[in-house]
């Protein structure tokens, strides 16, 4: 806007107008579509991987069944912080020793050199020559898998209690009908255990969208790191000088997170009146 | 230089006793494995006072949000809401730039026989401030366990307390508390682990570790950052936190069996691990 090309001569409404418009906030209101794109990704992921690891737990071929015990038992006894620190690590560190055994067979130097992590050039991801949002895509692909592979952890046992939850009544009557074990499987089982499933997974959406700000960690640069970026003061050295302001920044970050919750919890609720139509449990009673 | 050494130098190192110096070129392994348990301390402290403080504010926001009167179920509800219903992570943020904000003074406390000055910096400290902020969170979290495990007690208990002639707050602490705790128990259990591990957030957002004295994954993401090898380090303060986690486990089994030691075993509630995750 014209009128904020000279942010020093404006006051009060205009001040107010101009600063909160400025490049950065603009960038950190887009950053809570950064928040809202992980959830909309991480979401499906989990629940893809949830299903195949409650399927693993389920199987009847046992290396199956131990990396499905493993899977989820293992993410629920370690602090899940730990998990979002080290899996991103651990890919990128993966990712680029099979990309320099691929590209750079001929170079002999081991690449743990002491305290080093030595990969050649043109194995680097994202490669250095990149522009600049490969590499912030890269750092938001890395977080998103973990994310989906904590939460899938979490996901899998749910969808296993809940399949384990379906009245065995029900899965006799199928067999009954002489359908097959698969059939039981996708066309009863699956179809009924939502219902089961549904506080569960609820509860789970409710803490991945608590979990949003560890993308902060990660070092994408999401709310929390804008909050804290615009929110610190800044002396008249800048265009709009201000004190410490981020504790009102956090304020807003905080009421968002609550409407969030409380616009997820009425969705929920309305979702689970649908499903529990016709079925025999407390959900339906009301 | 021997593991004793080690254990003698970076033993008590997260309280600042020992070795002033970090290690900074050929991290052994077990200067990884004393460190980062020495950071345990710190997890331990939080977990512990923040648990001790709020079992007792968590039985008043249960009992605060299952009244008639709104005058205190309204309040108790927006409490649970607020701290249930956003991230830790965030409330830490907010909690540290609210006690930097606060003016510095120091008020005594006038104890009779002695006058302490207590100070309104050490707000900003990860010794009281995150302990404070940890309080509240579980209260909320627990409050909210305890409010449905009210709701959950039978009412044949509470006809044979009146029929006993039993009223307001005796019948509460007689056969009210100790039902709802036993009911609740099994979740409380939980939510003491998530606690223990939520623990780990605290020099992680917001208070900054004073002369490089933090908790177990402090160490461990110093280590990972030093070596570069998130291999050796994360799997180590996983490890600890695994074997504290049992420990808690069994604790609370055993508080469990005694709420529960009047019960007919197949009415026991078990416990099951169904942890409340990421806060």
């Amino acid at each position: 806007m014209e009128m904020c090309a000279d942010p020093s001569s404006l006051d009060g409404i205009n001040w107010w107008m101009c600063y909160l418009t400025t490049g950065k906030h603009q960038a950190f209101y887009a950053s809570f579509g950064t928040v809202l794109l992980l959830l909309a990704l991480t979401a499906p992921v989990v629940m893809v991987l949830g299903f195949g690891g409650a399927m693993a737990r389920k199987s009847k071929i046992p290396p199956f069944r131990w990396f499905g015990l493993a899977y989820t038992n293992i993410v629920r006894g370690v602090p899940d912080i730990i998990f979002f620190l080290f899996v991103p690590i651990a890919m990128d560190q993966g990712i680029e020793y099979l990309r320099h055994r691929v590209k750079c067979p001929d170079v002999r130097e081991p690449i743990r050199q002491g305290h080093d992590f030595v990969v050649c050039t043109a194995a680097k991801m994202p490669l250095g020559s990149s522009p600049q949002w490969i590499h912030e895509s890269y750092g938001f692909m890395l977080a998103l898998i973990a994310f989906a592979l904590v939460f899938g952890a979490f996901a899998a046992n749910t969808l296993y209690g809940a399949m384990g939850a379906v009245p065995r009544a029900q899965l006799e009557t199928a067999e009954a009908f002489g359908m097959t074990d698969r059939q039981v499987f996708w066309r009863v089982q699956v179809k009924q255990m939502w219902v089961y499933a549904l506080p569960g997974l609820s509860n789970l959406w409710m803490i991945l969208i608590k979990a949003t700000p560890l993308l902060f960690l990660l070092g994408v640069e999401d709310i929390v790191y804008w909050a804290r970026e615009l929110g610190g003061s800044k002396t008249t050295r800048f265009a709009y000088p201000h004190p410490d302001w981020r504790l009102y920044y956090f304020v807003f970050l905080l009421v968002f997170y609550l409407f969030m919750t409380w616009a997820s919890e009425k969705v929920f609720n309305r979702v689970t009146k649908r499903l529990s139509h016709g079925q025999a449990t407390v959900g339906a009673g009301s | 230089m021997s593991c004793y050494d080690t254990l003698i130098d970076y033993g008590l190192r997260s309280i600042g006793i020992g070795e002033r110096l970090l290690p900074k070129t050929d991290i052994t392994l077990c200067e990884q494995f004393v460190l980062i348990g020495s950071g345990m301390i710190w997890n331990v402290y939080f977990a512990i006072f923040a648990m001790l403080l709020g079992f007792g504010v968590a039985t008043l926001v249960a009992v605060g949000k299952a009244s008639q009167n709104p005058w205190a179920a309204i309040p108790a509800k927006s409490f649970i809401f607020v701290f249930r219903g956003s991230p830790l992570f965030i409330q830490f943020f907010l909690a540290y730039e609210i006690f930097v904000l606060i003016p510095k003074v120091g008020v005594d406390i006038n104890l009779g026989f002695a006058t302490i000055t207590a100070e309104t910096r050490w707000l900003t400290k990860a010794w009281l401030g995150a302990v404070i902020v940890l309080f509240l969170n579980t209260s909320a979290y627990a409050g909210e366990i305890f409010y449905g495990a009210l709701r959950a007690v039978p009412k044949g208990d509470i006809e044979a307390a009146d029929a006993f002639g039993m009223s307001g707050f005796r019948k509460f602490r007689r056969i009210i508390w100790p039902a709802m705790l036993r009911l609740a128990w099994p979740s409380y259990t939980n939510e003491a682990i998530f606690m223990f591990h939520a623990t780990t957030l605290v020099f992680f957002s917001g208070f900054p570790a004073w002369r490089q004295s933090g908790d177990a994954l402090y160490y461990a993401s110093y280590f990972a950052d030093k070596t570069f090898n998130p291999f050796v380090s994360y799997p180590i303060i996983a490890g600890y936190f695994v074997s504290f986690t049992l420990i808690i486990i069994a604790l609370f089994g055993y508080a469990n069996k005694r709420l529960n030691r009047h019960i007919a075993p197949e009415q026991k509630i078990k416990f099951r691990f169904k942890p409340q995750f990421m806060r």
